[in-house]
């Protein structure tokens, strides 16, 4: 008797902690990487970590295979499909193999976007960019600009001939441009993305070009190989390097004068973007479709394109004031 | 007069300096001393590597990993420069690694007989993927090198930068090994015909051993060189390079069939790549067009070598000759 007691006070124990737990369950939104160990990922989740705690009810899982392959990325949504979770936000290895597994979470009712790294629109609600091409051409530009204000020549050290992102960064600078009539672009050089050949082809800007003020490098292997360059050759003051870089790839670089500054998105920004719009439409508080505006917390709003995509914002601009504070991060 | 312009060594200097005349036509300054100061500082360790690629090819190798040693070598050597370790002990080790990388290679074309083709395309692999290993994917930067470990290849003496003075220094010690010493003559000997070789009391596997050691450390030295001259260090540097180096030594008049070549070859099948690597960019040639360019250059220096060069196999038997 005493026994059956027991057990029905510690079934109801049970179903009331039961109960309570569901009440007080926190929204569990994953963050899934291309892979775990990458600094750039590391500071995403910080941003998800800012956003989680103001939002107060919501917990983080931040995940990713071990290697950038497509396959492992589907191992850990399977997984994260078992555990149901509540959104998941992917970075992904492979725009269109990951579909299926996602469009599987969605009909479980878990939430999905994508991130940095898209996914096909058939396998997302959204896409949040970390900015837009037009926004990265200007960028560009503006901090070329920013360092010569008489104007001058510059020249633009990409990857390959062929880079479809470089190429369109540079297309859009080259637009952006004409709101700068006094800069002149000398040529387009391509370093291949190879620290020796993109040193090469910077030495050769230098030589040909001898009013150059400003190597634009949209590349992080040839925004250091140029800085390199420019140190070397003694014209640190005279040539300021600039472009997209990574902090901790760049904050030498810096601090030696060879870059008065570069650019990358702030990778802090969008892991705290992408979660507080992973908890919204987990919320039902508004639903992902072209021309929709969704609230991205201190980030502001963005409104989303015809393929349901978002560029959050500029890209983040490093200089010698904030660049050993990133440079720790990624 | 006419056989000197005969020699492979005199026709290919020949062909630089026309090859110089015609980029100064386009750009002049590119004859400036000081500029030909940088394409020869810019070279060197094209230079050091082409030279060491030799003595393996004579042997009737090749060393295809001569790339991937240079970029886990100069990992090493700024993770280790990172940890705090002295110049004077990060020197050696890079160098004694590149010679334990270059030991495998060699053990396995001696001991086990496996072409070394096959040795070095996996071996290629193997020190690309432990760089990948140890660094876990991660570069090390600028910031993270010293200013010491950096600045060392850049230190001027006499007019000229150590990077440069490192490939003087081993042109000078190659022409010795090469020419004055046994070993060199082996090398020679065993490219030649490893079965006279083996009569004359040649141990042809312990020949090629050596030839992958000296090449191993000398891609060691240059991976230190290389990492603080760019001042970074990732999975991927130099990757591509042992072709430049294979062109460079195919340039120079080495044979690929083993026992022909020389110091002076492959010293100046590395300048002619030198120039074209840095003249390109200058001129202004289109960037599709620039590898084409390399392409044809390589394809027509190596065709003038093959026709105007060719030595004739030396007569034995004179009384056999027009029988044959």
């Amino acid at each position: 008797m005493s026994n059956f007691k027991k057990l029905l006070v510690s079934a109801a124990l049970a179903t009331a902690m039961f109960a309570n737990g569901a009440n007080a369950a926190p929204k569990r939104i994953a963050i899934v990487v291309k892979a775990l160990g990458i600094g750039f990922f590391d500071a995403v989740d910080k941003g998800a970590e800012e956003a989680a705690k103001q939002l107060g009810d919501v917990q983080i899982i931040y995940t990713g295979p071990t290697k950038t392959t497509a396959e492992g990325q589907i191992e850990v949504v399977n997984a994260l499909i078992a555990q149901k979770v509540d959104a998941i936000a992917i970075s992904a290895n492979d725009k269109d193999a990951l579909v299926p597994v996602l469009k599987k979470a969605m009909e479980r009712g878990i939430t999905v976007i994508s991130f940095d790294s898209g996914v096909a629109p058939a396998g997302r609600e959204m896409q949040l960019n970390a900015s837009s091409t037009e926004l990265i051409g200007k960028m560009l530009i503006k901090m070329a600009a920013d360092s010569m204000p008489k104007g001058g020549e510059v020249a633009v050290l990409s990857a390959s001939a062929t880079a479809t992102n470089q190429n369109a960064w540079i297309e859009a600078m080259k637009k952006s441009m004409a709101a700068y009539p006094n800069i002149k672009l000398d040529e387009v050089a391509y370093g291949d993305d190879m620290a020796d050949k993109s040193y090469r082809e910077a030495q050769a800007l230098m030589q040909k070009y001898p009013n150059l003020k400003a190597i634009i490098a949209p590349t992080t292997v040839g925004i250091q190989a140029a800085a390199q360059a420019v140190e070397d050759a003694k014209m640190v003051g005279k040539i300021n390097v600039t472009g997209l870089g990574l902090p901790s790839e760049m904050a030498g670089h810096v601090h030696s004068g060879a870059s008065q500054g570069f650019a990358i998105w702030n990778p802090i920004d969008l892991g705290y973007a992408a979660t507080m719009i992973a908890d919204e439409l987990a919320a039902k508080k508004a639903v992902a479709k072209p021309g929709a505006v969704l609230d991205m917390g201190r980030m502001g709003k963005v409104t989303l394109d015809a393929n349901n995509e978002g560029a959050m914002a500029d890209p983040f601009f490093y200089d010698a004031k904030n660049v050993d504070q990133f440079a720790k991060i990624f | 007069m006419s056989r000197m312009l005969k020699s492979r060594e005199a026709l290919l200097a020949l062909a630089i300096l026309v090859l110089i005349g015609l980029i100064a036509t386009r750009f002049p300054e590119f004859v400036a001393p000081s500029n030909l100061a940088n394409v020869f500082n810019d070279t060197a360790p094209l230079i050091i590597l082409a030279l060491a690629q030799m003595v393996v090819i004579l042997t009737k190798c090749i060393d295809l990993s001569i790339a991937a040693t240079l970029a886990l070598c100069g990992m090493v050597a700024a993770m280790l420069d990172v940890a705090g370790v002295p110049m004077v002990v990060i020197l050696p080790v890079a160098m004694a690694l590149g010679a334990c990388l270059g030991a495998v290679n060699g053990l396995l074309v001696w001991k086990l007989n496996i072409p070394p083709i096959v040795v070095t395309l996996g071996t290629m692999t193997i020190y690309r993927g432990i760089i990948f290993l140890i660094s876990g994917g991660k570069w090390i930067n600028d910031q993270q090198m010293s200013p010491l470990f950096k600045s060392l290849p850049r230190a001027d003496i006499l007019g000229l930068p150590v990077l440069s003075w490192c490939a003087i220094a081993v042109v000078a010690i190659f022409a010795v090994l090469v020419g004055r010493t046994a070993l060199g003559r082996s090398f020679f000997a065993v490219g030649g015909n490893a079965h006279a070789a083996v009569y004359t009391g040649i141990n042809v596997g312990r020949t090629q051993f050596a030839a992958f050691v000296l090449s191993g450390t000398l891609a060691g030295l240059v991976g230190y060189l290389w990492v603080a001259r760019y001042a970074v260090a990732y999975v991927d540097i130099a990757s591509g390079f042992e072709l430049d180096v294979v062109a460079a030594c195919v340039i120079g008049g080495i044979s690929i069939a083993g026992g022909v070549g020389s110091v002076g070859g492959a010293l100046l099948g590395a300048l002619f790549l030198g120039v074209i690597k840095n003249a390109l960019p200058v001129i202004g040639i289109s960037p599709f067009w620039q590898m084409a360019i390399s392409g044809t250059a390589i394809i027509l220096a190596i065709a003038v070598n093959a026709t105007e060069g060719r030595s004739r196999g030396r007569v034995i038997l004179k009384s056999a000759e027009h029988v044959a």
